[in-house]
This record gives structure tokens, sequence and C-alpha cells, in this order.
């Protein structure tokens, strides 16, 4: 296990590397147009009557100085925590990002219980219960809410109920340390819808691989001892099945992350991926890259931690 | 006797169904689901094309009574009615021929971008895969790093700085989206390369261009297929969601997210059917494609073959016999 997980760390270098090659060269692949641009907004915004260089962004960018230097000095940046300055409110860029992350890390986390609470279950009865009315509404149920973009069900959410009823969800963020309760029911809406679409996927894998597992030969031995149904199921069946379920559970944060972009621009909720949209909308490329190396760098780790635990789980893995 | 051999070659020819033929029978038969999808995919596909007929000269004969960008402004934001059967937006253009034109946007968008996806990924991944060693791990480390970040948010990032568009939607989703598919690409190609038959082609002197196109081809084509089907709902709803956000395919062109988030949004209390309708067009598309797509994996894929329906089927018949003997054990 310990050269298992030495070899993975060391895999994790090249990776980082990697990682920081793409987010510098996609800030550098913006085209010249559009520095002049930045360079005519800029000027204007610092309502200095006429307009700032392109000489003068480049070198607040630090497009001055060739290619490498750039990368090092940025990467250096990196590594001692700083992510850079924002050009649109001239502060250090990773303290704003750090402020924005608890509304996204409720937003994900509402997300991700609702998720399993809905997932698990439904999943669970659907393997044992196969070909049964339950089972139906179940894989029905899935498969709709796989189909139906949370943007749109989140915009039918704003619509509907404020015509029929007059309820419209509240607009200014409520902080959970001043009022709990309108807190949560502020977040409990996007929360599910989030929940509901990744609640799909794991939901027909649990079931799958609760039916492979079913058929292996130790489940019939453990029904010939007589066992009762609730220990097989839970005991012998779901602990093996969960071990793909689980890997794919991880899998699916980077995507709820995505998903939060879009839930917070509906229901209005200042989190980092609000951050995200009003960054690129205003060309605020350090926030931009900032948020993207912070990204990609949780989603490492997050790969990382699930293939160990799934090395862990599953001793073939680890002698490979 | 003649009749005894009559009924072999009949049983032989029924056999030798083409592939295809083959599949299309097993839809209908075992997948009821996926030919509902398919038909759907079929329509979507229809209606996008007759949109208009402008390609064929003709860009008043068509399906869509308006033109996607007919300004009307005598009729802005009219409820639905027989002449605006969808009702119109605030520039008094057409709903219901806007929905059409958004199939043959969501169409375009969702087959270029997962051909791109199947094209590139397959390249890679096989490349990767079949040449192994030092190739393959610098491949894997790009994989890993791409996997690294949120999709949307690496997607909308590229989409800011390259600029918005069909053209560039389609790209980004294609050349991002096929990442994921290189990690299956490869493995299916790492799984073929081990077989004896691989070994005595390359015994014979086979070269790796005539090894690639004769050997390793050939057995990902079920899978490139079954990727192509299910990539296609992902970059729908991907356009969509990144139109949706103003990253997408800009106005005045109408895609279902884009016209959710520009009109139907910003009205969407005046003229709630503005962000009703494009949504469920894009919910039954994805629908559709959706079950489209999984059964031709059912169908296709090589470890599911022989049917998962007749695989459950029997084993109905086992639960049945287990809950016998449980219930005879408690």
């Amino acid at each position: 296990m310990r050269n298992y997980v030495i070899r993975r760390l060391a895999l994790m270098v090249p990776t980082l590397f990697v990682i920081t090659i793409v987010v510098f060269l996609s800030i550098r692949l913006i085209p010249g147009s559009a520095v002049e641009m930045m360079a005519i907004e800029m000027g204007s915004r610092e309502s200095t009557g006429g307009q700032m260089d392109v000489a003068a962004v480049e070198k607040m960018l630090g497009m001055d100085v060739p290619l490498h230097i750039q990368y090092l000095r940025w990467v250096g940046g990196l590594v001692r925590g700083d992510f850079g300055t924002s050009l649109w409110l001239k502060r250090p860029v990773l303290p704003q990002i750090v402020a924005r992350l608890p509304v996204t890390f409720e937003l994900g986390l509402l997300a991700f219980i609702i998720s399993q609470c809905i997932a698990l279950p439904i999943g669970l009865f659907s393997a044992i219960r196969q070909d049964s009315v339950g089972d139906f509404f179940g894989r029905s149920f899935a498969i709709i809410s796989l189909s139906i973009p949370g943007f749109w069900l989140g915009t039918m959410i704003m619509v509907f109920p404020a015509i029929w009823w007059g309820w419209a969800p509240p607009l200014n963020l409520i902080r959970f340390t001043e009022d709990t309760m309108g807190n949560l029911r502020q977040f409990i809406i996007p929360g599910a819808l989030m929940g509901m679409a990744m609640s799909a996927t794991t939901m027909r894998m649990l079931r799958t691989t609760m039916l492979e597992v079913l058929r292996q030969d130790y489940i019939r031995t453990a029904w010939a001892k007589g066992m009762r149904e609730r220990v097989i199921v839970i005991r012998h069946a779901m602990r093996n099945a969960m071990i793909p379920v689980i890997t794919m559970i991880a899998g699916q944060i980077p995507i709820m992350i995505g998903g939060s972009v879009i839930m917070e621009q509906i229901f209005a909720l200042p989190g980092m991926g609000r951050l995200f949209l009003d960054s690129i909308n205003r060309r605020d490329y350090p926030f931009v890259s900032g948020i993207n190396i912070l990204l990609a760098s949780f989603g490492l780790v997050l790969i990382l931690l699930v293939d160990l635990s799934y090395a862990y789980l599953d001793p073939r893995i680890r002698y490979k | 006797m003649s009749e005894a051999l009559n009924g072999m070659a009949e049983a032989k020819a029924a056999k030798r169904r083409s592939p295809l033929a083959d599949f299309f029978i097993r839809l209908v038969k075992e997948k009821r689901l996926g030919t509902l999808g398919g038909i759907i995919v079929l329509i979507m596909l229809l209606t996008g094309i007759f949109a208009d007929l402008t390609w064929l000269g003709m860009p008043d004969v068509g399906l869509a009574p308006y033109g996607y960008n007919e300004h009307n402004l005598k009729d802005r934001m009219d409820a639905p009615s027989a002449k605006h059967l969808l009702g119109t937006d605030s520039l008094g253009r057409d709903l219901f021929s806007r929905v059409i034109y958004g199939a043959r946007i969501s169409m375009i968008v969702g087959i270029c971008a997962s051909a791109i996806n199947v094209v590139f990924s397959s390249i890679i991944g096989v490349t990767s895969g079949y040449l192994g060693g030092r190739v393959d791990m610098v491949v894997q480390r790009f994989v890993d790093a791409a996997l690294s970040f949120p999709m949307l948010i690496i997607v909308i990032t590229l989409m800011g700085i390259i600029g918005t568009g069909i053209f560039q939607t389609v790209i980004v989703l294609g050349i991002w989206g096929g990442i994921g598919w290189i990690r299956v690409a490869r493995a299916a190609v790492i799984s073929i390369r081990e077989n004896v038959y691989v070994e005595a082609a390359k015994s014979i002197g086979c070269t790796t261009g005539e090894m690639l196109r004769r050997h390793i081809l050939p057995n990902i084509a079920p899978l490139l297929i079954i990727m192509f089907s299910i990539s296609m709902s992902g970059n729908i709803l991907g356009e969509a969601s990144l139109s949706f956000l103003g990253f997408g395919i800009p106005p005045p062109f109408p895609s279902w997210g884009g016209m959710l988030s520009s009109e139907g949004r910003r009205y969407m209390y005046e003229a709630p059917w503005l962000a009703l309708w494009p949504g469920v067009a894009l919910s039954v598309a994805v629908y559709g494609i959706n079950m489209w797509g999984d059964a031709v994996r059912d169908l296709l894929d090589p470890r599911l073959r022989g049917g998962v329906g007749r695989y459950g089927r029997a084993t109905k018949k086992i639960r049945e016999k287990i809950s016998q003997k449980g219930q005879a054990g408690a």
C-alpha cells in the first residue's frame, strides 16, 4: 500500500505541472484585440479620460517579459499563496475567492446529502425488487431527472409559483449564522435541484452493481445459510456494490461545482460560481485563472483520494 | 428432404442478416424505450433539416412558419394563439419557429461535437494505448490534468477567451469533451492488444498502420458508436447550459438554452411561455437521446452482448426461487 501511495503522489507532480501550463497558456491565448479592448475599458474606468496604452495593460497582466519568465513568476506566486491582483477590484484575488467559498460549499453539501438520500434507498430497492412497479417508477424518475436540465427546472420554479401563489425566492443572501432556518429555506431549492440531477446517475449505477453482486455465489451461500434478507442485502451485497458507486459519487463533485455555477446564477446566490461568471464577463483574468487553478488542484486531490480509497478497499489494484 | 434443406437455408439466411438489420430488429424487439428514443432523435433531426429549405434554394418553404429572427413589432409578447402557436417574444419573433430552428442548432452541435469527441479521443486513445511506454505516460498525464478541471468551468473559460459562436462551441465541446473518452478508447485498445491474433499478425510482419486499420479499429468500432450516442446528450445539454449562461451561441441565433436566458428569464413573469417551451423541447430531445444511447450501448457493448433483457428475465426466475427459499427458511 505504501508503495502505491508513493507512486500515486509522484504521478501527481507532472499532472500538476500540466494543469498550471494549461491555465497559464489559456490566459496567454487572449487575442491581442482583447488586450486592446481591456486597455480601452480600463482607461475609461480609471476616469483618466483617455485610453490606457496596450503596453501598460500588458505590464499589468505581466505580459511584458518572455514567456518562461512569466510562467515562473506566476507559479512562484501561486506557491507563496499570491494568486495575482484583480484588474477590477485592485485587490489580491485569493481572499476574495475564499470569501465566496462558504456559499458554494453549503450548496454543494446540501445537494450531496439530498442526492444520496434519494439515490441510495431507491437504487437499492430497484435492485432487490427488480422489475417491480417500484423499480419501474424509480428508474423512470432517474431517466427523467437525467433529461430535464437543472437550469430550466430552476427557471420554472422561479416563474410558476410566482405567478400562481405570488411566491418568489429571496434575492439577498441570508447568512447561516444570522438566520439558520431562513438560510436553509433559501438554499434548499437549488440544492434539491442539483441533488436530483446527481441522484439519477448514482441510482442507476447502484442498481446495476447491486444486480451484479446479487448474482454472486456468496450471496447464494448466504441465502443457503438461512440469513435474513436484510442482512444479506446490507452486509453482503451492498458493501461490495458500493465500491464502484463511491468512486462515481466522488467523480460527481466536479460536475456539482459546474452545476452550482448555474444554480447560483439563477437563484442569485453570491458564491464562487457567480464570482467566476462575473470575472469572466469583466475579463478579470487573474480571478479566472485563480479559480481554475484552485478547482483543478481540488479535483486532482479528489481523484487521488478516490484512487487511494479504491486501492485500500480492493487489494487487486494496489498490487497491479 | 428438400423442405428440411429449405428450412435450414432459411435459418442460415436469417442468421446471416446484415449486422445493421440485426441491430434494428433487436432494437425494436428488445428495447421499446430505445426505439422511442430513436424516433424522437429522428424527428428532431428531420425538424432541424426541414426547418426551412434555404439549403435547397427555397427559403420560403419549411416547417417554421416564420424566420428565426423575423421581427414583428406589432405582435410583441403575444400569448399563444392560432397565429403564433407558442406566442411571441419581446421583438415579436414567433416562438414556435424559434423552437423549430433550435432543433437545428442543437442537432448541429450535438452531431458535430460528438463526432469530434469520437475522432479526437479515438486517435489519441488508440495511439497512446497501442504504443504504450513513454508516449502513453505523457498522454495520460495530460488526460489526468484535463479531467481535474470541472468541465463547465473550463469550458466557460475557454469560450470566454476565444469568443462565443456555434463553431467555437462545437470545437470546445468536441475537443475538451473528447478528453474524457480518451481513457475509454485507450483501455479498449490495451485489452485488444493482449489478444493472440494481434501477436500472430505481428509475427507475420504486419506494420503498425496495417495493424491499427485491420485489427484494432474494427474491434473498437462498436465502442466508437456507443461513444457517439452517449456523448450526444451531454453535448446538447452542454451547449444549452453555455448558451444559457451567455457563453455559447450568441443571439439572435435560436439556441434553446439561449432563448431561456435572454428572453425567457427577462420576461418570465409577463410571458412565461418564453421560458417554458424551449425547455420542454430540450428535455424531450435529451430524453430521446439518452434512451437511444442506453439502448445502443446495451445492444453493442460486447460485455453486455446476449442482451441484458434476456439475462434479466432469467434472473427474475432465479429471484422468485430465491424468495421462495427465503420464505421457506423464515
